[in-house]
């Protein structure tokens, strides 16, 4: 017997960096030898509407989808966007939001997704290195010292 | 001998990714097609990593190139969403008959569920229709593989192959490692006459038929034997047999029953479902989308179970998956609707939109980002059937309508979709003008907006942002015969774009008003592409 995945949903509005936040789980996951899914619907995203991603990651995996009510970790980077989303976690799931998050200590309010992802990261066996080298390889070097500094803050913030 | 591979470290991608990866690797001497959610970024990738991509006008234009880039010996990858192949159909069922030199693989990526798209039509039909070869991937994996296999069976039988992904498939990034396969060097292109193969008048046609039907067998009866499908021996109370992303649901939720995953489904092993299907005491279908497999499994005499006709609508899932398996068909949980999308604040398509609301228009209209102008606070479309049918659509109400309803009918197209089928529209409106004239307004935003900003015939730059070529609207409307063409910014004075609309609908005459804005989301990397293509390059 496999052990069960471990299933994560970012979810948030178009243009708030949810594919980018997911991307950078996925690629932490993969990076630690793990078989990582990862879906979302393209497409009418950049429009402005709701836009979700799962990230599932463990020995083997194969929706790439989390199952309804089965995300053990449900991050939201839009507050609004919490009722929409919140049937995907499962009972006892943690769920990661904005108001986790001093932002005016953020050098740039678009890191959100990124502190998230620090606060996210709190809860998950890799290790800051797993997480940095992601972040760089995700990101345009410019923007990685803003980024790192999100990501630190989330991993910090109580 | 083989192609030379890249360096073989597995990475995760998606599925299209894995799709443009196995056609660099197989030295795929042309990509083409036309951008449609879920397919766009293979040709873009292809691109990024060196192959020569190119988007056509449309995807009869691009299939008709890979035609001819397999009768010229060498190998061709044709891409687009389902609805696209709608538009390529007329190419793929006679290319079905001939003889290529080259390889030919079609993608066709369908959307069930529709996140975007107008339908979600089942591609597999096409294939039994129009009798060409179908692989189905069901991750990126085999999205990589299946390429592969395809541009092979293409080559040995000498024919057209279709590669159906799914949403799903397409989107969803899963791990892969590279040079599982390897696939012979392509051959040097050359044309050698070969008239009965390629020339499908009837005498010829004929027998080029008979040979295709029995190229099908032989390609059946390697299917049987060599096929890409996969036996997973479990139970046997329990028998599943599946293709595509439904495969993954399947082992998900039903690891105790044995599975038959076909990834041929066209044309399909038939006497290996029959063996399965007798090796079980139940055998049950898991498809997404139309009931097709169980439908060719019943008329082959097998006695299979095919999922409730609920589960026909929309995409699978686990979920989904386990009420099928429980024969499950309580009403569904509907899921909290989300923030729908919005045409985005100071996108030129909304001042477009308050003119033609307040000017009370009749709308028949297209498909693009503008498609959201039937959405509050705009409600200013009223209909939206395929690429290009606003113009068509419009011709028929003004035909139609009384006088003072159909003075008020304006047809909305977009600057790509009018590329992809528009102009045919504005031949019949020269062509057969209605009485009280028409007006067609072309939404130019100097991108393909919706599928993420791709470049088509009307940018004057290609696939990869260079100068080339470029059709300009308002020239080929007059030169077509239009005796009233204007070009407007719809955001610069409001009154005057309504005073302009205004006195078009006042005529009785054709009119071509060309709203031309670029797209908010794309005007800066416009303005970097053409500062770039200034520049000499002596």
């Amino acid at each position: 017997m496999s052990s069960l995945p471990t299933n994560v949903v970012i979810a948030g509005l178009g243009g708030q960096g949810v594919l980018k936040a997911s991307d950078i789980l996925a690629d932490v996951a993969f990076g630690a030898g793990l078989d990582v899914k990862k879906s979302e619907l393209h497409g009418m995203s950049q429009r402005g509407g709701s836009v979700s991603s799962d990230v599932r990651f463990g020995e083997r995996v194969f929706s790439p989808m989390v199952p309804e009510g089965g995300a053990d970790f449900l991050v939201v980077i839009a507050a609004d966007q919490i009722p929409v989303n919140a049937a995907s976690l499962r009972e006892g799931g943690i769920l990661v939001e904005p108001s986790q998050i001093d932002e005016s200590s953020l050098q740039n309010k678009k890191g959100i997704n990124v502190a998230l992802l620090g606060v996210l990261s709190r809860h998950l066996p890799f290790s800051i290195e797993a997480w940095t080298g992601a972040l760089k390889r995700n990101l345009p070097e410019k923007l990685h010292e803003a980024n790192l500094a999100a990501f630190a803050l989330g991993r910090t913030q109580r | 001998m083989n192609c030379p591979k890249q360096e073989l470290v597995l990475s995760l991608m998606s599925g299209d990714e894995a799709v443009a990866m196995a056609a660099i690797e197989a030295g795929v001497r042309l990509g083409t097609g036309y951008p449609g959610t879920p397919s766009t970024e293979i040709l873009e990738t292809f691109e990024k990593l060196g192959g020569k991509a190119q988007w056509a006008p449309n995807e009869k234009v691009a299939l008709e190139v890979g035609i001819g880039v397999a009768f010229a010996g060498g190998r061709a990858l044709v891409t687009m969403k389902h609805v696209g192949l709608n538009v390529a159909a007329d190419p793929l069922f006679t290319v079905a008959y001939t003889r290529l030199d080259g390889a030919l693989v079609v993608v066709s990526a369908d959307d069930p569920g529709m996140a975007s798209s107008q339908n979600e039509q089942d591609s597999r039909r096409y294939a039994l229709a129009a009798g060409v070869p179908m692989f189905e991937p069901s991750d990126s994996q085999e999205a990589y593989e299946f390429t592969l296999r395809a541009i092979e069976l293409s080559e040995r039988w000498q024919c057209p192959v279709l590669l159906r992904m799914t949403t799903r498939v397409c989107h969803s990034k899963t791990i892969v490692r590279p040079g599982t396969l390897t696939i012979s060097e392509p051959r040097a292109p050359h044309f050698e006459h070969d008239f009965p193969s390629r020339v499908m008048i009837p005498a010829y046609a004929r027998p080029a038929h008979l040979r295709m039907r029995k190229r099908l067998a032989e390609i059946a009866a390697w299917n049987e034997q060599e096929g890409p499908n996969q036996l997973i021996a479990a139970g046997s109370s329990l028998g599943i047999v599946t293709s595509g992303v439904a495969f993954q649901y399947v082992r998900e939720i039903a690891p105790e029953a044995s599975v038959l995953k076909l990834g041929l489904t066209y044309p399909l092993p038939i006497e290996r479902m029959r063996a399965f299907a007798a090796s079980v005491d139940q055998c049950l279908v898991v498809e997404e989308g139309d009931p097709y497999l169980v439908e060719a499994a019943r008329t082959a005499g097998i006695e299979v179970e095919g999922k409730q006709e609920m589960y026909r609508f929309g995409e699978l899932n686990t979920a989904r998956v386990s009420r099928i398996l429980n024969d499950d068909c309580s009403p569904e949980a509907k899921p909290v609707p989300g923030k729908p999308p919005a045409l985005c604040p100071g996108c030129p398509h909304r001042s477009v939109y308050t003119v033609l609301r307040d000017l009370n228009c009749l709308i028949p209209g297209d498909i693009g980002c503008y498609s959201l102008g039937v959405l509050p606070p705009f409600q200013a479309m009223d209909t939206l059937v395929c690429m290009g049918s606003g113009i068509g659509v419009g011709l028929g109400m003004r035909h139609t309508l009384p006088p003072d309803e159909a003075k008020r009918v304006v047809s909305v197209i977009g600057d790509s979709t009018f590329v992809h089928s528009g102009i045919t529209g504005l031949v019949e409106m020269v062509y057969n003008p209605p009485e009280t004239g028409h007006v067609v307004l072309i939404l130019d935003n100097g991108t393909t907006a919706m599928t993420g900003m791709q470049e088509h015939p009307g940018t004057g730059r290609t696939l990869d942002h260079a100068k080339t070529g470029k059709v300009i609207f308002e020239d080929l409307a007059r030169a077509l015969g239009v005796p009233n063409v204007h070009v407007i910014d719809p955001t610069q004075d409001i009154e005057e774009f309504k005073k302009l609309i205004q006195s078009c609908l006042d005529k009785a005459e054709l009119s071509v008003v060309i709203a031309r804005r670029n797209c908010l989301l794309a005007s800066s990397a416009i303005r970097e592409y053409e500062r770039c293509n200034e520049q000499p390059t002596n």
